[in-house]
């Protein structure tokens, strides 16, 4: 049997004006896995993420995104997918629960789905007698962990994670991806970028963004021993000293 | 005498009726010529510091001296040798490149000749777009800019509060690099950074938590202070492994590190037999076990559970 693919992208590209920020790039991804998107500043990967998450229409090319497609499906492909970045979260004057159900409410989970699901997330972040604490009470990282606990709220298909753990403390940031590894087994398939190379080791497969195409593509034991490297860092640094564009 | 010298610092901030320990009493000292690095996630007190030693703050309570000057009482003599990068951009967004170059040699009386040779490096770098206004660069030219303002008078010491942040990895090296060749100038540098890969190119390093310093050392005295073995092990399944490392007893603790798990022990006998007897009952495939050293972050972990 064929895997099912959540995301795949043909030829995608996107230019805005003379400039291509992102230049036919193709590449798959399939259910449950965790997919490292990498890349320097300005090598394309905000533009192919918002492309994909059906917030920016592509110049040519193709994608789908679990089964809708970009041009014509961009508003099921929102229904369907989480989002989180550090910088986009949460709602910081609204306590733990009322951030919950805006959420759970805005992507139309009953209210008795959402009664279950406050009871679980609770629970499972232990935060059990906070939960009606302002979010902006919370340590930076209870906050993106709850953050991102939020994102997968109504059990879409994929999620995307823009730098989710810029800042978070060592402890912190492990917790968090504890909570991709459990995400990803339960069959959400998790999109994320990182600066942190050794995170990047944490994904399934990771592609690394140069000018704006895809110059690798592979799980990382894979690129470590193409790269002859002994870490990510050192595949990402010989991949992203070829650039030619500078800055963001 | 030494470069900066902190004394019990410590500041609360107080939003409604909670009291927020921003810094709860450090004290340390920076060597004149070093490179220093603040190392600790948000909310340790690192910008905090910052603006104390700038005299941006007045703290709550303690001392502190830069260049031998007291922040407090001798705030203008400060102001006048040093250099400050803030972490958040703040030049003058409408104000070309060069004019905000200009503007800040102005300020410190003095003129880009003067000093190029300092600044020379990194501004030959964004000299090409020198007419293009602040606001409209890219986010590491900014950086490359902010850094020529805050050094442009020849400080003695610089203060650069995450520089780093969100910047990607090439880009991170090469700004290391440029540190290290202003050190060659006799420049004190004060760096503040979570990340945590960063503390091997510092001098010396203080290790910051939720307000409190956890250890200043060499970054080799750092791991140094780590006694216990550190085992690295992977296989397959490593999400199955981490669970079942965790359920030992005997583990102190098991995280993630990239393609491996960090595995250490409460007491410290036969710990490699424990962690086969592990390996065989979970029926990995391509287990590894091996003895490491210990990284920075390891240490950090291990200090913030003491």
């Amino acid at each position: 049997m064929a895997t099912e693919k959540v995301i795949t992208a043909k030829d995608l590209t996107k230019r805005f004006g003379d400039f291509t920020a992102v230049d036919k790039i193709n590449f798959d991804v399939n259910k449950g896995e965790i997919f490292g998107f990498l890349g320097a500043n300005g090598a394309g990967k905000t533009t192919a993420m918002r492309m994909l998450c059906g917030l920016l229409l592509p110049t040519s090319g193709q994608a789908t995104v679990a089964g809708f497609d970009v041009y014509k499906h961009n508003e099921d492909i929102k229904k369907n997918i989480g989002y989180m970045s550090q910088k986009f979260s949460l709602y910081e004057d609204l306590t733990i629960t009322e951030n919950i159900r805006f959420y759970a409410g805005i992507y139309g989970l009953s209210d008795e789905q959402i009664k279950e699901k406050t009871a679980q997330l609770i629970k499972q972040l232990h935060l059990e007698g906070k939960e009606k604490t302002l979010v902006r009470e919370l340590p930076l990282g209870w906050k993106q962990k709850l953050a991102f606990s939020i994102a997968i709220v109504h059990d879409p298909a994929i999620v995307f994670l823009d730098e989710p753990t810029g800042g978070v403390d060592p402890v912190t940031r492990r917790e968090f991806w504890g909570l991709i590894y459990e995400a990803s087994a339960r069959g959400i398939t998790i999109f994320v970028t990182t600066h942190y190379m050794d995170e990047a080791e944490y994904c399934n497969r990771v592609s690394i963004m140069v000018d704006g195409r895809i110059d690798a593509l592979d799980s990382p034991a894979n690129l470590m021993k193409d790269y002859s490297a002994n870490s990510m860092d050192e595949v990402f640094l010989q991949l992203a000293r070829k650039a030619v564009r500078t800055g963001d | 005498m030494p470069s900066v010298i902190v004394e019990n610092i410590a500041q609360n901030y107080r939003i409604k009726k909670t009291v927020v320990e921003a810094l709860k009493g450090i004290s340390f000292s920076v060597d004149k010529g070093e490179i220093f690095g603040i190392i600790g996630p948000d909310g340790a007190g690192k910008t905090s510091l910052f603006r104390i030693l700038t005299t941006l703050l007045l703290a709550e309570s303690g001392t502190a001296t830069v260049d031998g000057f007291d922040v407090v009482k001798d705030y203008k003599q400060i102001r006048n040798r040093i250099g400050y990068m803030p972490g958040k951009f703040s030049l003058y967004q409408d104000l070309s490149v060069q004019e905000n170059l200009e503007f800040f040699a102005t300020i410190f009386n003095t003129t880009i000749q003067e000093n190029y040779d300092l600044i020379k490096d990194i501004y030959q770098q964004i000299e090409p777009f020198k007419t293009r206004k602040a606001g409209q660069l890219s986010g590491g030219m900014k950086q490359k800019l902010a850094l020529c303002c805050s050094l442009i008078h020849k400080p003695s010491v610089l203060f650069l509060d995450e520089p780093t942040t969100g910047v990607d990895a090439v880009s991170r090296k090469e700004f290391w690099e440029m540190l290290h060749r202003l050190k060659e100038q006799g420049i004190t540098i004060l760096v503040s950074t979570a990340y945590m890969d960063e503390a091997g190119l510092c001098d010396r390093v203080a290790l910051m938590q939720k307000g409190e310093i956890l250890s200043v050392n060499t970054p080799k005295g750092i791991i140094g202070q780590f006694k216990k073995p550190l085992w690295a092990v992977k296989a397959k399944e490593m999400y199955r492994l981490m669970n079942a490392i965790k359920e030992d007893p005997d583990v102190e603790s098991c995280y993630p590190f990239g393609q491996y798990h960090h595995v250490v022990f409460k007491t410290q006998e036969n710990s490699e037999q424990k962690l086969e007897g592990i390996a065989k009952q979970g029926n990995y495939t391509g287990m590894e076990i091996h003895a490491i050293e210990a990284n920075i972050e390891d240490c950090f972990m291990a200090l913030m559970n003491d």
